[in-house]
């Protein structure tokens, strides 16, 4: 038996002799850094919820219908007369939301560490155009199931582009191709989820990890293993402190597999709306374009920029300075490591500023959430009584906009002028032997 | 970095500490429904109150009486003889027989499909709702409700739960005067303990029909999460005897 496989092996060998290399490259001689924390998992797992979301998404694609007289019926079809159809949509729909907290966890990884930074610029920018390609694609996925909060969802985010001065309103038409949403806009928003934004996703996954090994990992410690001393058990021109990413790193992500497939199964199986996070209640009513829903919020992971559109007044008789507030949210995270000119990376490291200033600027993303979510306009009148709401959600909104930004704004300045005081990096990973 | 965590923590308790209640459409305070769908017994009893009275206006067309048979635990002529009075074939969906402008005429609109009721509203609203009827001589059907006030439903379980007439608050100025609270003017053949008992069997029936697979989502949901965590603990035991080499 064993002979029959390596006379496989062989015969493929001869005729495509670059493969195995290009699988030693990056698997097997591949030296990952050896001191990877649990912020190192959501790679990986990212990875995992890709993949995920393919599968389900095709088998979805099976049995919806992407029609506006259709989708709504089509998506309970699928809940309550395909075999195991329940499984998949909450697979799916479960996916889109982790999709989010494990890209989020990532991109913090990122910044916690200093990952973006020279010699991984190249790497950032492809990520956070995955970031990008990953909003649209889980906008448009929202709108497909037609339901009541995927109707004026899509209708405000849309019109959001109606505020660009001119072009604006031809703007909104031409990208839903109707006055309002519907038929034309659900078929080119199935077109786009289901094959554009996919392939376009899946060639930036391959570009970010190829980026990514042509540098090599960074660390927690921040320190560049291939300046370090070489020499390993198993190559001796290779870091000291690298270890090759197969077997090591995919044992070790099989455990934060199974580690977050268990929290996913929780979800999936126990609460699947994880009480309207998940899937909003609004969306059990079919689209109405005369029944508007009490409120009008986009799902979870979206709140944040949101909220920065919603706290943005409008002046000078338009309202595009909120939606380029929204759209600079995102861009300014592009150019990090260019306003980070700091030469330490890693947190462990940096001056006590960097440490505040970061803690802050997570406080403030869940702040922006809290508003764009509606929590705001819950816990202002539970806790404070009978107080002006709008004054108060907006100074709140205003001001966590305000330290978003900061945080940017802080960080070039901290770096640019000499303040940062930062303590000693080490010369190698601190686990080293 | 332990700092970072646990400020990540207090916020993340905090947001979900503060998350809204799920109240859409809610006037005032919701009952708590006490709703189960893994309760077969309660889910049947609702199943006979829903034909017995709603089914006349309501549909649940995404449901078929083939799988409230399948699920309920009663047989094709158990559905086919107490529950299934419009005729319809065993794979057929549960729909109303109620003449769409007949009811237009009658109420002022086509009586809402109750398939996703309690998803779209939440269980606890449904059964306040079934409990908040009450006399109203303003309204044009002679019924309101304290959870959807001027609805155009006339109260179908009047006999079951008797006649409940509002008390009212007096009016503040601006403001048309509120229902205080509900009392029960006229007894029905249920004792309010029985008829909330019934309220409530009629809404897990309801919360059922919102969503049949949370009867499969239990039943495997648990061996889905046993087999993980062993898996993810074998995982763990794996990881560990490869990095043993690993300083």
């Amino acid at each position: 038996m064993s002979n029959v496989f390596s006379n496989i092996g062989a015969w493929v060998n001869e005729r495509a002799p670059g493969m195995m290399p290009m699988y030693r490259a990056h698997m097997t001689e591949y030296y990952a850094p050896k001191n990877f924390n649990l912020w190192y998992y959501f790679g990986s797992l990212a990875i995992l919820v890709l993949v995920n979301q393919i599968v389900t998404g095709i088998f979805l694609t099976m049995n919806y219908n992407p029609s506006a007289a259709g989708a709504f019926d089509s998506v309970q079809y699928i809940m309550r007369d395909v075999e195991w159809g329940w499984l998949i949509r909450y697979m799916h729909s479960t996916g889109a939301s982790l999709f989010f907290v494990v890209v989020f966890l990532h991109m913090f990884r990122g910044i916690m560490y200093g990952s973006y930074k020279k010699p991984r610029e190249l790497v950032w920018l492809l990520g956070m155009l995955i970031f990008l390609v990953l909003m649209a694609e889980a906008f448009m996925g929202y709108v497909l199931p037609w339901g009541n909060m995927s109707f004026w969802g899509a209708k405000v985010i849309i019109s959001l582009f109606g505020t660009i001065p001119y072009i604006g309103n031809s703007l909104v038409d031409w990208i839903m191709g109707d006055f309002l949403p519907g038929d034309a806009t659900l078929n080119r928003f199935f077109a786009l989820h289901v094959i554009a934004l996919p392939l376009v996703l899946l060639l930036l996954v391959v570009l970010h990890i190829a980026a990514l090994h042509e540098v090599g990992s960074n660390n927690p410690d921040g320190v560049e293993i291939k300046k370090g001393p070489k020499g390993n058990r198993w190559d001796a021109l290779k870091p000291a402190d690298g270890i090759p990413f197969h077997p090591y790193y995919t044992v070790k992500d099989l455990v934060g597999v199974g580690f977050f497939l268990l929290i996913a199964a929780f979800i999936i199986f126990f609460a699947p709306t994880l009480g309207g996070w998940f899937l909003e209640h609004d969306n059990a009513i079919r689209a109405n374009n005369l029944v508007t829903p009490a409120e009008i919020k986009p799902v979870w992971y979206f709140t944040p920029f949101y909220a920065i559109v919603r706290m943005i007044p409008s002046f000078l008789g338009t309202a595009v300075w909120g939606v380029l507030a929204m759209f600079s949210a995102i861009a300014v995270l592009f150019v990090m490591p260019w306003l980070d000119r700091g030469k330490v990376k890693s947190i462990r490291y940096r001056g006590t500023g960097y440490k505040v200033a970061l803690g802050i600027f997570v406080l403030s993303f869940f702040g922006l959430g809290a508003v764009g979510a509606g929590v705001t306009a819950e816990v202002i009148p539970a806790w404070f009584g009978d107080v002006d709401l709008t004054f108060w959600e907006n100074l709140f909104g205003r001001l966590m906009t305000l330290l978003y930004f900061g945080f940017f704004v802080f960080l070039w300045a901290y770096t640019h002028f000499g303040w940062e005081k930062t303590k000693p990096v080490p010369e190698r990973v601190t686990t080293h032997d | 970095m332990k700092h970072f965590l646990s400020g990540i923590a207090l916020a993340f308790g905090l947001l979900v500490g503060a998350m809204p209640v799920h109240a859409e459409g809610g006037e005032g305070a919701l009952m708590k429904s006490g709703a189960d769908v893994r309760d077969q017994a309660s889910l049947q009893r609702g199943a006979r109150l829903f034909f017995n009275y709603c089914v006349g206006c309501h549909s649940l067309k995404y449901m078929r009486y083939s799988r409230i048979a399948e699920d309920l635990g009663l047989t094709e002529n158990e559905v086919m003889q107490n529950l299934n009075f419009t005729g319809a074939k065993f794979d057929d969906p549960v729909i109303s027989h109620m003449p769409a402008e007949l009811a237009k005429t009658w109420f002022g609109k086509d009586p809402p499909d109750l398939s996703l009721e309690v998803d779209a509203k939440g269980a606890d609203w449904v059964y306040t709702y079934l409990n908040s009827f009450y006399l109203d001589p303003h309204s044009p059907i002679g019924w309101n409700n304290t959870a959807l006030p001027n609805a155009a439903m006339p109260f179908p379980l009047w006999e079951l739960q008797g006649t409940q007439t509002a008390l009212m608050k007096p009016a503040k100025d601006g403001d048309s005067a509120a229902v205080e609270k509900l009392v029960l003017s006229q007894p029905g053949k249920m004792t309010p303990a029985q008829y909330q008992q019934a309220t409530r069997d009629l809404t897990s029936f309801l919360q059922y029909a919102s969503e049949p697979a949370a009867l499969q989502r239990h039943h495997y949901g648990i061996w889905v999460v046993l087999f993980l965590a062993l898996l993810t603990f074998l995982l763990a035991l794996l990881k560990k005897e490869y990095w043993k080499d690993v300083h």
